[in-house]
């Protein structure tokens, strides 16, 4: 129990450096790579809690994913850095107070927090116990009958995330050259090769 | 678990509308040339059925919910879906001329208005903060794209950017207030929270929760102080995917915080009516005053929204039968004015471009005076100058607030409706009394010419047979209230 | 809950351990060397010539498309393993259910296809 408790706050602590690196580094691509520690100790979080399924697709999608795609973005940009940062400290008063703000909001929620009675019952789908069930399992039960609705509405917004990102970012080059297989096998020697006898003395 | 056949049977209209979407998708992959326009008319079709079959189902008992709670149908989403896909319809009709004479036109365009169509649908029928915020995402990322569609204008890329960041900050925001909400509760499901809500003291978390909520679904409507990003959006996007933003997705996005503020957080209503009557106040002063100096049409017609958002939460923030119907009502006019008013900005066109400065407008009085006379009805009808339809809009709502002692609110109403009438009236005036500019092109196209022909007759004879809507409007707020 | 976080405690001493070495690597190469930096040998090393420009070169968009492309599919994969672990409760329904997922994804793929997103010129 303890050793749970001791990791619980080595990767929270993780966590908020990270996250304080994230927008304290110099170099984008360094923001980047924190962010993964970030996402890495935010997994870590989610396993303590018995989120077994949340913590693997965490490191799975975005690890695995969102990080290469920032990744990608970040050098498409032709970022200049030091203009970049110069407004940094004239958005920090604006920025901070909004922080406090939700700070403020979150002391006020933690303090004047209450569970409705009906709670536990009104729970849809209870998390079943660990023991009995696992995470992933116990998710697969409810996602993709009880959900069906959200989970073919998920689908058409992966969609239309598709249509989105080709509608708006597909270029086709004019002039490339293509290699088409089928072409090239289709192609007879008939059609393209001529064989002839050449005399000796003379040419063609 | 299986689904009953009555289930599917409810959701009917959103179904066919994914499944001929898909469709059309593919269809317009598969077809060579000339597939903008087949896809276009064919989405006008779909959109035309989905219409029949959104007023035809109706649940026998008046009120039904399908897939388990998460989905529900009764008259008031009848009502609400019927106006959104009218307005849909109508807006996809009228881009198709604008798009091909910028050379724009791509099938794509009219499958992603029926993908955000889909969106409101779902929103309209949510009956579950996930089925909310799943519709809301449908919706709002097809409308991210289509307003950086035309991506090779600077101001359309740039329009589509800041809406995708200030949007997504503002399903933060609801998502935030969401998962304050099911902490609270322990549910999604908008009867369990009511009933729980009911029952119990809600605790100072769930207030704060209520306002998150609020505050992101106010960027959807466009209400202040979450209007930031209307302008920049409504003058970048291009002029057809501004007319469609400034209809259907409102009157969704309306439809939606009706419901969530009278269905679950019904026990509430001290809490929220403070803030929307603080949203309406605003966004009636900042649309009023904001508009005053603007030059072009497209960025006036977004403060004007941002008001007529702000005239129509009055009716909301009255929060009883009277004040919804009048809000229900207020959207079916602002439908007309609106669709009428970019009916004619879509017409503006000097020498094969597209203009959209106010000064493009003088003298149009004497250059084509039909159009002329057309926008001057729609500028009187938004200013509330009766016998037009805006008139009675405004009176619907106003006539609420004071029955139910919002005399403050319907006083601020009525004084920035006298200060937003200056910049309507001044397009009035720029029309028939200044020198004439260069003539807009002529003729405006078949399409273009019967809508606005349709939106002239409904606002100018409104006030003579007014009981079929005011008595859809009605009916469709007293379900709220049983 | 104690079980599965006993299962995860070797990862755990395998994460310290990991660490552990790492830091020792880098503080022992900063003890034991000698270091005489200057200019030169801190500048980035171009076959002995000057640098010739900025090392950030920008990064063509179709990686971009490529990349989002690849998380939209990574998302249906991630989908698919709950439905996998519990296929044998949910029955035909679910398995259904998640054919129609694939269903409209692969709309979206055969759309990607004739589109030519798939192509890299």
């Amino acid at each position: 129990m303890i050793i749970q408790g001791l990791v619980f706050y080595l990767f929270a602590a993780l966590a908020i450096a990270g996250g304080v690196l994230v927008i304290s580094a110099k170099n984008p691509v360094h923001s980047v790579l924190w962010l993964i520690v970030v996402f890495f100790n935010a997994a870590g979080l989610f396993l303590l809690q018995g989120a077994e399924f949340l913590a693997m697709v965490l490191v799975v999608v975005y690890v695995g994913a969102v990080a290469v795609l920032f990744l990608f973005v970040v050098m498409m940009l032709d970022i200049n850095f030091v203009q970049l940062r110069q407004g940094f400290l004239h958005y920090l008063p604006s920025g901070a107070l909004v922080g406090i703000v939700l700070l403020v909001e979150l002391a006020v929620v933690l303090v004047g927090w209450a569970v409705s009675g009906e709670a536990p019952k009104s729970l849809a789908a209870p998390a079943p116990e660990l023991a009995k069930m696992t995470n992933t399992e116990a998710l697969g039960h409810i996602l993709y009958t009880q959900y069906l609705y959200l989970f073919q509405a998920s689908g058409v917004v992966l969609l239309i995330a598709m249509i989105g990102s080709i509608l708006l970012t597909l270029r086709h080059r004019p002039g490339t050259r293509h290699q088409n297989i089928s072409r090239q096998v289709d192609r007879h020697p008939k059609d393209t090769l001529e064989i002839r006898k050449v005399p000796s003395g003379g040419g063609i | 678990m299986s689904l009953a056949m009555s289930d599917l049977t409810l959701a009917l209209p959103e179904l066919f509308l994914a499944g001929a979407a898909m469709l059309l998708l593919m269809l317009g992959v598969f077809r060579k040339e000339d597939s903008a326009r087949v896809v276009l008319v064919l989405a006008l079709l779909v959109l035309t059925v989905t219409l029949v079959l959104a007023y035809g189902v109706t649940p026998k008992t008046g009120r039904a919910t399908s897939f388990g709670g998460l989905f529900l149908v009764d008259d008031f989403t009848r009502f609400a879906k019927v106006l959104v896909l009218v307005a849909t319809a109508f807006t996809l009709a009228i881009s198709r001329t604008w798009m091909e004479k910028e050379e724009i036109a791509r099938f794509e365009y009219p499958v992603l208005v029926l993908f955000a169509t889909l969106g409101m649908l779902m929103m309209i029928s949510a009956n579950d903060l996930m089925a909310l915020y799943l519709g809301l995402e449908t919706q709002s990322l097809a409308l991210y794209v289509m307003a950086a569609y035309h991506r090779d204008n600077a101001r359309s890329t740039e329009s589509g950017l800041k809406y995708f960041v200030l949007g997504a900050l503002a399903s933060g925001l609801l998502l935030y207030g969401a998962s304050l909400v099911y902490g609270f509760v322990g549910a999604t499901n908008f009867e369990t929270i009511a009933k729980a809500l009911a029952s119990h003291h809600a605790p100072q978390g769930l207030i704060i929760g209520l306002a998150f909520l609020v505050a992101g679904l106010a960027f959807k409507v466009a209400a202040v102080p979450f209007h930031m990003w209307t302008p920049d959006v409504y003058e970048g996007a291009p002029t057809p995917v501004t007319a469609f933003f400034a209809i259907g997705p409102k009157i969704a996005a309306f439809a939606l915080l009706v419901r969530v503020l009278t269905g679950p957080f019904g026990p509430m209503v001290e809490a929220w009516q403070q803030l929307v009557v603080f949203l309406a106040a605003a966004s009636m002063i900042v649309g009023a005053f904001a508009a005053i100096g603007q030059t072009n049409i497209k960025r006036l017609m977004a403060y004007s929204s941002i008001g007529h958002a702000g005239y129509a939460l009055v009716g909301l923030a009255v929060g009883n039968r009277e004040g919804i119907s009048g809000l229900l009502l207020y959207l079916a006019i602002y439908l007309a004015m609106n669709l009428g008013t970019f009916g004619i900005i879509l017409a503006m066109r000097v020498k094969g471009r597209a203009v959209e400065g106010i000064s493009d407008l003088a003298g149009l009085a004497r250059t084509s005076p039909m159009m002329a006379l057309m926008l001057a009805v729609f500028m009187f009808s938004m200013a509330g100058i009766p016998p037009l339809a805006g008139f009675f809009g405004k009176l619907y709502v106003f006539l609420a607030a004071v029955n139910a002692g919002h005399i403050i609110l319907a006083l601020i109403g009525v004084l920035s409706s006298a200060v937003a009438a200056y910049y309507y009236l001044r397009i009035v005036k720029v029309m028939y009394f200044d020198e004439p500019a260069e003539a807009l092109d002529r003729p405006i196209g078949p399409t273009l010419a019967v809508v606005l022909a349709g939106s002239l007759v409904f606002i100018v004879f409104f006030f003579l047979v007014p009981s079929p809507l005011v008595g859809g409007a009605e009916h469709a707020a007293s379900v709220l209230f049983h | 809950m104690d079980a599965l976080l006993h299962e995860y405690f070797p990862i755990l001493i395998f994460l310290g351990i990991a660490v552990a070495i790492s830091v020792i690597a880098v503080a022992a190469s900063w003890i034991v060397a000698s270091q005489h930096p200057d200019r030169e040998k801190d500048s980035p090393y171009e076959c002995g010539f000057e640098a010739f420009g900025d090392a950030r070169g920008k990064f063509d968009v179709r990686f971009y498309l490529v990349s989002i492309l690849f998380i939209i599919f990574d998302l249906e994969v991630a989908f698919l393993f709950p439905w996998a672990v519990s296929l044998g409760k949910i029955g035909l329904f679910g398995f259904w259910s998640m054919m129609l997922f694939l269903g409209v994804l692969t709309i979206g793929f055969i759309y990607e296809w004739r589109k030519g997103a798939l192509e890299w010129e």
